[in-house]
């Protein structure tokens, strides 16, 4: 049994692409040329230079030992928040504005939660010379104002997601509704494992590089491939996928996915979509979400706007499903805790979605002699203004 | 199910649409989302509709994330579930229309409330208040051939699937293989009620597609909001549906006067 996607496009039962026609042909020119186009040696060439060049992969497995000590336990960070713009979004970013430009592709838009992947995305736009709009929810543009005047900065337009709870999920049916209305110059670079059919596999095989890069580091620093666990934050689930990727078949190796549980699971202000979610269709995948018993989509709550979405993606789905992976969920204040725990025992100031992950150790008793490697998905510049108000520092 | 079935139920599904295609006319079909403006104004409406000489209506199951559609209907559908529509009720509400109305009706929406419903129960309930066909636009064809259309074809319902002018000329020929009532031609690449007024990429596009010599009538949507967008999408084409010029006259003019709306397309 595989847990990666079948031939099909699912994961087990999970995946698909329930889009409108509108959408069809765009997809279908994705779904013939991805896996084509990104095994071309030009294309794997230019993939690595930037990511080696611009990026500043690969990045660093750190032992994190005075954490490691509180916990009593051996704790590797992956160190994607030292990644240009400050999060592993970029390594998909890079990739697909590689391949919007061997499709031809004139005009870039995106969603984007935090605004990491909407910075990440214009970034890559700027790099290229892309003209660039990004989505964004009312909500996020207000709770992440630093990464809104970076995407200006980087000379895109940012539009703001007025429908809905003004969140993530709103801006993503922004940009879908702008994509059909624009489909013949326009990608769509979605920002997670999310989405119709090829994107979760698209999005996982460029985030993939974070796996291969711990195989070698850990063979390094501990002469074996596999750590016992791997954890990471489950937004819609991009940095979990490129931290499982390699390791999706490995059952000697524990997966931990993290997810936000906000003000308390049954406070109806929640996002952690494993307990509360049901099957069902979000953004053209089959998937799990937030729901009403009449199949409306439900507003989730996160402090941490990179996890404020009522679904995840369909490999995720999976994993939850098959029991491959333990699914924990961590709330605003222990997330929090755990953030500022990190920055006074090692000295980094983690993403408040990475602080969901860590808040894990609080949680969960691990022996003296485990090898974890936790992905440190992103860095918290943008969320200093939300840890100072919170903390009143 | 057995063969026999499936060749017993085609036969029964020369249903109201099939026979209102065969009318030597331009059809006129209007969508409007249920539970707006007012949660129980959906069967005054209809009973409206077809007193005005409307021919076929899409009752438009609100959902909260309408992909493919503009702001109008999304507002609408964001009204109507504000005011508490839920498929359940739809059907409540529709359990004695065929009383008093005879004109096909057809049930838009999105695929996730129906899988929650239950797709075989939903479908089932259509044929119970006497529902003709669905439009589903985000059911892929090739999803519904392979898991839904025995469950569809059971209780007498058409699905109605759509092309747009980014359709292949091979795809449309697949959709008009699978479709048994009409096809559902959106006007240009677009959400609805985005763009106003055709231009020459229309009518080439309805050019193109009246001499493909389909199987299947084709009924126009997306940008039709007058006499004039009526003329010209009907011009080729069987008929033409209209959707947010009617929400907006609905929003401005109260639910009473839907046959003035009427008067100026037909
Ligand atoms: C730092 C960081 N981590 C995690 C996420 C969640 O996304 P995903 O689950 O796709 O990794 C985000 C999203 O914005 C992010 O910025």
């Amino acid at each position: 049994m595989s847990y990666n996607i079948n031939d099909k496009g699912y994961y087990g039962e999970f995946g698909g692409a329930y889009i409108p026609e509108m959408l069809y042909p765009n997809i279908e020119e994705l779904r013939q040329n991805y896996l084509k186009i990104t095994a071309e040696a030009s294309f794997q060439e230019e993939f690595h230079e930037l990511l080696k060049d611009y990026v500043g992969r690969p990045s660093p497995l750190y032992f994190a030992k005075r954490l490691s000590e509180k916990y009593n336990t051996k704790i590797y960070l992956k160190r994607e928040d030292l990644n240009h713009t400050g999060a592993h979004k970029v390594n998909n970013t890079i990739g697909q504005i590689l391949l919007a430009q061997r499709l031809g592709k004139t005009r870039i838009i995106a969603e984007t939660g935090a605004g990491q992947h909407g910075v990440a995305t214009a970034t890559v736009c700027a790099l290229m010379g892309i003209e660039c709009v990004v989505y964004m929810g009312e909500i996020d543009i207000a709770r992440q104002a630093p990464n809104v005047a970076r995407m200006k900065m980087l000379g895109a337009k940012v539009v703001p997601a007025l429908s809905g709870s003004c969140t993530l999920k709103d801006a993503t049916n922004e940009a879908m509704r702008d994509w059909i209305n624009n489909p013949v110059d326009t990608h769509y670079i979605v920002g997670s494992v999310v989405g119709p059919h090829p994107y979760p596999d698209m999005v996982a095989r460029f985030q993939a590089v974070v796996s291969e890069e711990i195989k070698k580091q850990l063979i390094e620093k501990e002469g074996t491939e596999n750590p016992d666990y791997l954890i990471a934050c489950v937004g819609g689930g991009s940095n979990a996928a490129g931290t499982y990727y390699h390791y999706l078949d490995n059952t000697d190796v524990n997966i931990i996915a993290v997810e936000a549980a906000g003000k308390g699971i049954h406070t109806g202000e929640s996002a952690a979509t494993s307990v509360l979610g049901k099957e069902g269709i979000i953004h053209g995948s089959k998937t799990l979400l937030m729901q009403t018993g009449d199949g409306q989509i439900t507003e989730p709550y996160s402090i941490s706007a990179g996890l404020d979405y009522p679904g995840v993606g369909p490999m995720h789905a999976n994993l939850y499903k098959t029991g491959r992976a333990e699914f924990i969920s961590i709330t605003d204040d222990e997330a929090m805790t755990a953030g500022l725990e990190l920055s006074q025992l090692e000295g980094i100031i983690p993403a408040i979605e990475t602080s969901h992950a860590l808040a894990v150790f609080e949680h969960k008793t691990f022996k003296p002699d485990n090898i974890i490697v936790l992905n440190l998905s992103g860095r918290g510049d943008k969320d200093l203004q939300n840890y100072i108000d919170y903390f009143k520092l | 199910m057995t063969l026999k079935q499936v060749q017993g139920d085609e036969t029964s599904k020369m249903n109201r649409i099939n026979q209102k295609l065969k009318e030597d006319k331009k059809l006129l079909s209007i969508y409007f989302t249920a539970g707006y403006p007012s949660i129980n104004d959906t069967v005054s409406i209809i009973q409206n509709l077809e007193k005005s000489g409307v021919d076929m209506i899409e009752i438009g199951l609100p959902f909260s994330d309408p992909l493919a559609d503009g702001p109008t209907i999304q507002d609408s559908s964001t009204k109507a579930l504000r005011n508490g529509m839920t498929s359940e009720l739809l059907f409540k509400q529709l359990k004695d229309i065929r009383e008093t109305v005879s004109i096909p009706l057809i049930i838009m929406g999105y695929f996730n409330p129906m899988l929650q419903y239950g797709v075989e129960a939903f479908c089932k309930k259509c044929q119970d208040v006497g529902i003709d066909g669905l439009i589903i636009p985000d059911l892929p064809v090739d999803v519904y051939h392979e898991e839904y259309k025995l469950t569809f074809d059971k209780y007498g319902l058409i699905n109605v699937f759509l092309i747009t002018p980014q359709t292949s000329d091979e795809r449309i020929r697949f959709i008009d293989s699978v479709s048994d009532g009409f096809i559902y031609m959106v006007s240009s690449a677009s959400t609805t009620g985005a763009k106003t007024g055709f231009g020459n990429e229309q009518s080439e596009y309805f050019e193109r597609i009246a001499n493909m010599n389909l199987k299947n009538p084709q009924i126009v949507g997306f940008g039709i909001s007058n006499n004039e967008t009526f003329t010209a999408a009907t011009k080729q084409a069987k008929g033409a549906i209209i959707g947010s010029a009617f929400i907006k006259h609905v929003t401005n003019q109260g639910v009473d006067v839907i046959d003035t709306f009427v008067k100026t397309i037909i």
